[in-house]
């Protein structure tokens, strides 16, 4: 069946419908990695947004049970070709058939290079899948205007708390929309972790007295998070030692009387390059933001930068000056891409005073 | 951390003479290299023995050395030039095994030159089997498990703590015979038993067998801060167990989880990190296909063929960056040369797949076995993009040159089903169309899967192609069927082969008409995140397109020589690469084509544009299309260039220097022989035949000997000496294979001096740089053979006949840029072999040892600049006063049964140059150069044909004086012991032991001269045994009487004491 995406400046591709065969309006994004369509799927930052990917080739693997989540998250799949026949040892099924299962519609054929490069220009819009070969622009560009993540955080986090066993240090999660690799990660460093959910009180977090807290990743636009960075402010204050990532670090930042801006087109991928400006050495990070940090603004008596991207000098990490805090903007816990940043899990290990 | 200050002037170690293994890519690597260096403002020294390379050229480097590559002769460059530094990594294994030496010596220390890009450590660590698996433990990254065993027992006792399967390899066999793979206890009793009782040093590796996982490679790279990034990973289609040259190589790996590719990943990081590698590093693998069990199978700790491709497949320069390392830098401080605006810390994201196929000499070797395995056989390979696997596949394959262009292009129809199963099992150049077949049959991908290992993944990719045949054969051919024929790259061609109905030009026409045409994607490291600045190009199928027609500047289409094969090698990568910047020069905009990823010509920074591509008809065309050419050059090219001329002109694009019919003029032998007539210029007699009868006829009016071959052919391919009838049925029964649509010619074989000549025409005048003559009688094809440089054999009055008939030549075919002539001298007379009207082998070799910038001055005189307002005098330049020796170079021992006797086809892979006063120093470093050193153990075998014993002799004689015990067969000894040679009587092979083969085997042997009868390829008689037992234990053989005087006289005056010229500054 012909699908077609139309976006808000009124370019259309036509493709062929993959997944569900729903109409969907979504903010458009690309995320250029070459293996890890799995975890990009059901990364729950990609809540709101339809993602394409600048690699032509995906579903090779088929679905294997490498899920940063229970579910597929984006609004939308756009792929230059979807694999016929996947093929894996550990493979479950295929794209085709998990999207639609989860009832995510795609397309697929269109020229992925062509969107990527108008997203690079124009920066990120919003655009529609649609599989109505009788569409009309103006009556679809108004909706594709109107529309915005708005408060995703609330629809992808947990709805109760969880408890992963461990015997070290003990760590309580917030869970704005968490890969399921971040709390593996501090787990399988032998903490004890308890995962909250993202409008859970700073009391509750405080008095079952963790060791330190881990500020998840997760969608949409930090702004939209207002009583999420309410609680956050009650955290820092405390002194529990924090580490946080991504979405985490933005709010973070708000709540410390930092500000983010939106970007133009943002980092989605497994190969920005990240400079750690305590040692100098650069890693190869794995990245998913369409915010940043504004760095200009920040007070040097609350946070001063602690990584720097290499490619466009944006901020990717803060420390917390006087604070047992540090967080960053890009993806220690990889899945999908690099594992160069892992150690940083080590770090806050020791931040929390354990071994690793 | 900024570059350092205490590295002022580098010397660069070239990877020597091209060698199947190590080819073209180092010559790509190291040039890039050395710009880099230069760019820093370091004054670099360069040794390397190949003359055909751009990086030995005047422009590349500051000084240049084209000597052999010892460590004699380098420690004597080194007090001459008093280097601060040695860069090693960029000259393949023999570059790095050469700085390990004289740095292990304690030379370098004693000199004060910094080994750089590496330390002797990291070198040591990583090439010694024990360093090597004692760091990999040391790590936790898993090695195959390995003993070496000298019981059955401990065999045994091994294998039950590894599991079965297991690889047996006994030590020093015969290209590794005797060993095998060992399923049970039975068989590793039966197989160890013999390879032990085989193997002379009584010991069997037993190792675990992990054939059939899927091989993957990661190149890395890594500075003295100790950043690290992956440039890119690549899957082989073909399982381990086939050496990855002569693998299809796909890249990105396709059939990889992002939980697998990070595995590997992360491992090679650690294992660079741990080996402390500042530069680029290749790391191979083993993936168990279904598990996460892998095995580190080998690291690279330098450029290598797999960097040259990943830098090809990605836009990511890795010698560049590497060189830049070396100084100091760190990778976030040097600027990625793509985006401009991005550094080389990052890692380049594709949104394309690239397949690489190797070019294997079979066609070239028809007795030599087919079988791929661990030991490498290709000669070069060719690099295709697509935005689909299929595509990707589908260009690769017809950019092979080898008379392929889609999966139906070996035929295996004629197998009964058995048969073709059978074929499935067999390892070799034509696994995928034997796979294609099957999959027509309806044979199940699990089937087929079982038997080659080959991923299902991949498999389905050829099933896609094969659905896409069937269509086209049996559906009518719609707009829309056309559009999805050409997403996955069917040519033309192939599309209406299969369609039966229409001719190809109906194709096109139906294409055109329907606005189905080639758009280009740029490769841009970074799948288009950011915008690139670098015209590199690939073209897909149903897309946007990228490129921009330029205009303003006059523009040239430079077409390339694609894969480096035997009779076509890098010398011509060189004419393209230096036609290219002398256009530029001369102010046009420069657009190359070219599909070989081991050039310097597919570097993305040598012409304003580079299109990836096919080199056919129809995909040159498509470039045409779009970038509308003033001209192309095609007589830069090689034959591959040439073949396209026809096309070129019907599509309107103006060739460039000398007209296409007077091309064909030199091709075609009746108006070449009527241009002889007109100039008065005698050839040897012969005649233009089709059919085996009609050659049978001519060579019999002739008399026998005659030379056979087909025309418009490069390296002789082919080409013959006949004695009888028979022999011209078995030949032309041969060339017919060779798809052959233009006539065979049938001349009378005259055997006298052989004489060469490039010269330059201005349409006026002639340049001729200089003349050289071969060592070797005519009848060893002019590639083959020693040529001496300045003729000094010659008497003024040959000398005078052939500037004069050069002239009258290049006058008669209006000849506009370079002609190659090959002249036989005999009697006093001078006779016309050949004439090519364009660039040749010896071009690059013959610049560099005269100083005269050939193709510079070719590319000039084309645009219409005269030979005397360039500088130069008309007819033949001054004679230098130093002797320059080429030299070939082969790679028998790599193609197991393949004749290595000299004759009218070309066999050599490259060549080295011996440059001295003397002509006897420049012949000893000549042989030198090409890995000749002698004497060792002082002992010999001679057995010669008849007609060979009275040179025999006097060559014993020679020998004996040098020292030499001679070994000869009971004829040979006869002759050599009445002409009072102390020659020692040896049984043939079929003889009881000890016997001629016993010698050979005994590794005492230092040199065999044998000169084989008529009746080549017979794979039983006893001269090829010798030759092939010779070769393959690593013995000097020589098959001509004329090589082996040449040898004893090199032997003669063997030197330490060099005369380093450096030809920088002639």
């Amino acid at each position: 069946m012909k699908a077609f995406l139309i976006l808000e400046d009124g370019t259309v591709f036509e493709g062929t419908s993959i997944g569900s065969t729903r109409e969907v309006v979504s903010e458009i994004v690309f995320n250029t990695s070459m293996t890890g369509y799995l975890e990009v799927l059901t990364d729950p930052s990609y809540a709101g947004q339809a993602v394409c990917m600048t690699y032509p080739l995906i579903g090779n693997y088929g679905i294997t049970p490498d899920m940063e989540s229970s579910r597929p998250w984006p609004d939308g799949f756009i792929v230059r070709e979807l694999s016929r026949i996947p093929s894996n040892f550990r493979c479950e099924g295929t794209i085709q058939d998990f999207l639609v299962k989860h009832d995510i519609p795609g397309i697929a054929g269109i020229d992925t290079r062509a969107l990527t490069k108008i997203l690079r220009e124009k920066g990120t819009m919003n655009g529609m899948i649609t599989t109505n070969e009788n569409y009309n622009f103006e009556e679809i560009k108004p909706k594709l205007e109107a529309y915005a993540t708005g408060d995703v955080v609330t629809k992808v986090t947990c709805d109760t708390s969880s408890v992963l066993k461990g015997s070290g240090k003990r760590v309580a999660l917030l869970d704005f929309g968490a890969k399921k690799n971040i709390a593996k990660s501090l787990n399988d460093r032998g903490c004890e972790v308890t995962i909250y959910p993202a409008h859970t009180k700073a009391e509750k977090i405080l008095s079952s007295n963790p060791d330190g807290i881990m500020l998840s990743n997760g969608p949409g636009d930090p702004k939209d998070c207002g009583p999420i960075i309410d609680e956050i402010k009650k955290l820092y204050d405390s002194d529990v030692p924090i580490f946080a990532i991504c979405l985490g670090h933005q709010l973070m930042a708000l709540a410390t009387g930092a500000d983010t801006h939106k970007m133009k087109y943002g980092h989605r991928g497994g190969n920005h390059p990240v400079k750690d400006l305590e040692t100098g050495r650069v890693y190869i990070s794995s990245q998913n933001h369409g915010y940043v940090v504004d760095v200009d603004k920040l007070d040097s008596k609350v946070a001063t930068p602690a990584f720097v991207n290499v490619n466009d000098g944006t901020n990717e990490g803060l420390k917390y000056t006087g604070k047992n805090i540090f967080t960053v903007q890009f993806h220690p816990e990889a899945c999908p891409g690099p594992q160069d940043s892992g150690y940083l899990f080590d770090r806050f290990i020791n931040m929390m005073g354990g071994e690793q | 951390m900024p570059k350092r200050s205490d590295i002022k002037k580098v010397m660069v170690i070239g990877s020597g003479p091209i060698v199947i293994g190590q080819a073209a890519e180092f010559d790509y690597a190291g040039t890039q290299a050395c710009r880099s260096l230069k760019e820093e403002g370091m004054e670099v020294c360069l040794v390397n023995s190949n003359p055909a390379t751009i990086m030995t050229d005047k422009e590349i480097a500051d000084q240049v050395y084209i000597e052999p590559l010892t460590v004699d002769v380098l420690k004597q460059i080194i007090i001459k030039e008093k280097p601060d530094s040695l860069l090693p990594t960029l000259g393949g294994q023999a570059g790095l095994n050469l700085g390990m030496e004289l740095a292990e010596s304690g030379f370098l220390a004693e000199q004060g030159v910094k080994l750089i890009g590496t330390t002797a450590e990291t070198i040591f660590r990583a090439e010694d089997r024990q360093a090597f698996k004692d760091t990999m433990e040391k790590l936790g990254e898993p090695v195959a498990a390995s003993l070496v065993v000298n019981t059955v027992e401990d065999g045994i006792k091994f294998t039950n703590t590894i599991g079965y399967p297991v690889v047996l390899r006994p030590a020093y066999t015969l290209g590794g015979s005797g060993g095998g793979i060992a399923h049970n206890q039975a068989e590793l009793v039966e197989i160890l038993t013999n390879g032990l009782r085989l193997s002379r040093v009584h010991e069997v590796l037993v190792e675990r067998c992990i054939a059939g996982w899927k091989e993957i490679e990661y190149e890395v790279m890594r500075d003295a801060a100790g950043n690290c990034i992956t440039v890119c990973n690549m899957e082989n289609i073909d399982p381990v167990g086939v050496h990855t040259g002569d693998s299809i190589v796909v890249a990105p790996s396709q059939t990889l989880g992002d939980k697998e590719y990070q595995m590997l990943r992360t491992s090679a990081l650690r294992i660079i990190d741990e080996l402390g590698i500042t530069g680029g590093c290749n790391v191979q693998y083993a993936l168990h296909p279904e598990s996460f069990e892998y095995c580190v199978i080998e690291v690279n700790p330098r450029v290598s063929r797999s960097s040259a491709l990943a830098s090809k497949a990605t836009g990511y320069p890795i010698a560049k960056v590497a060189a830049k390392i070396a100084l100091g830098y760190t990778l976030d401080e040097i600027p990625n040369a793509i985006t401009k605006k991005t550094f080389a810390s990052f890692e380049p994201m594709l949104d394309y797949c690239v397949v690489k196929i190797p070019r294997l000499p079979f066609d070239k070797f028809i007795t030599a076995t087919r079988k791929l395995t661990t030991q490498m056989k290709a000669t070069g390979e060719v690099m295709s993009i697509c935005n689909n696997f299929e595509g990707a596949l589908m260009k690769a394959i017809r950019s092979l040159e080898q008379h392929v262009d889609s999966l139906m292009s070996y035929d295996f129809c004629d197998m009964t089903d058995e048969e073709l199963d059978e074929a499935l099992t067999v390892v070799d150049d034509r696994r995928i169309y034997c796979i294609a077949e099957a999959l027509r049959r309806g044979v199940s991908y699990e089937k087929i899967h079982e038997i080659t290992k080959i991923d299902i993944w991949f498999i389905d990719k050829i099933k896609i192609l094969v659905e896409m045949e069937q269509r086209l054969a049996n559906e009518e051919l719609t707009v829309e069927l056309l559009k999805e024929a050409k997403r996955i790259e069917f040519p033309d061609n192939v599309i209406a082969e299969l369609n039966g109905k229409l001719t190809e030009e109906q194709v096109r026409k139906m294409r055109y008409d329907n606005g189905i045409v080639a758009a280009y994607k740029m490769v841009d490291t970074c799948a288009a995140e950011f915008d690139a600045m670098t015209p590199y190009y690939y073209s897909v199928y149903g897309s946007e397109n990228e490129a921009v027609q330029t205009t303003g500047r006059k523009k040239v289409l430079v077409l390339g020589s694609g894969p480096i094969r035997i009779g076509q090698g890098v010398e011509f990568d060189y004419c393209s690469v230096h036609a290219t910047w002398a256009f530029a020069k001369e102010g046009w905009e420069t657009v190359i084509v070219n599909n070989n990823p081991e050039t310097v010509s597919t570097d993305f920074d040598i012409a304003d544009k580079l299109y990836f591509e096919p080199l056919t008809n129809e995909d040159v065309e498509s470039i045409v299309n779009l970038e509308k050419p003033d001209g192309a050059i095609v007589q830069f090219g090689g034959q591959t260039a040439i073949k396209l001329t026809e096309h070129l002109m019907k599509i309107g694009v103006p060739i460039l220097g000398t007209k296409a019919e007077d091309v064909d003029a030199a091709e075609d032998r009746e108006l070449f022989d009527e241009i002889l007539e007109k100039t008065q210029i005698p050839r040897a007699a012969g005649g233009t035949v089709f059919t085996a009868e009609e050659a049978k006829e001519v060579a019999n009016r002739l008399g026998y000997p005659v030379l056979v071959r087909p025309s418009y052919v490069l390296g002789g391919q082919g080409m013959q000496i006949a004695f009888n009838d028979e022999e011209i049925e078995k030949f032309m029964d041969i060339i017919n294979q060779i798809a052959q649509d233009h006539p065979i010619l049938v001349d009378k074989y005259l055997q006298g001096k052989e004489i060469e000549v490039d010269a330059i025409c201005d349409g006026e005048n002639i340049l001729i740089p200089g003349i050289m003559e071969h060592i070797e009688r005519t009848g060893i094809h002019s590639g083959d053979s020693i040529s001496v440089y300045p003729a000094h054999t010659i008497s003024q009055d040959i000398k005078d006949k052939i500037v004069d008939y050069t002239e009258r030549l290049a006058k008669a075919l209006h000849v506009l840029g370079m002609i190659n002539i090959q002249f036989i001298a005999m009697d006093g007379e001078v006779y016309v072999i050949e004439v090519n009207p364009r660039s040749s082998r010896t071009v690059p070799y013959i610049s560099k040892v005269t100083g005269i910038p050939i193709v510079d001055l070719a590319a000039k005189a084309i645009l219409g600049h005269k030979i005397k307002d360039m500088g130069y005098e008309p007819g033949l330049q001054p004679e230098a006063d130093y002797i320059a020796i080429k030299m070939p170079v082969f790679s028998f021992e790599k193609l197991r049964g393949a004749e290595i006797s000299l004759g009218p086809e070309m066999k050599s892979t490259g060549e080295c140059l011996g440059i001295a006063k003397t002509f006897e120093e420049a012949l000893y470093k000549a042989f030198l150069g090409a890995g000749v050193v002698l004497p060792k153990h002082k002992q010999m075998i001679i057995t010669v044909k008849d007609a060979d014993k009275p040179e025999a002799l006097e060559v014993a004689k020679r020998f004996e004086k040098l020292g030499y015990t001679i070994y000869a067969t009971r004829s040979t000894a006869k002759y050599l012991q009445e002409g009072g040679v102390e020659a020692r009587w040896v049984n043939k092979i079929t003889q009881e032991s000890p016997n001629v083969m016993d010698l050979i085997l005994g590794h005492k042997i230092d040199l065999v001269i044998d000169t084989p009868t008529q009746g080549h390829g017979d794979k039983t008689r006893d001269g090829f045994l010798i030759r092939r037992n010779a070769i393959e234990t690593g013995i000097n053989c020589i098959t001509a009487m004329d090589t082996a005087v040449a040898l004893a006289t090199s032997l003669e005056s063997a030197t330490t004491e060099y005369t380093l010229v450096d030809v920088a500054k002639i």
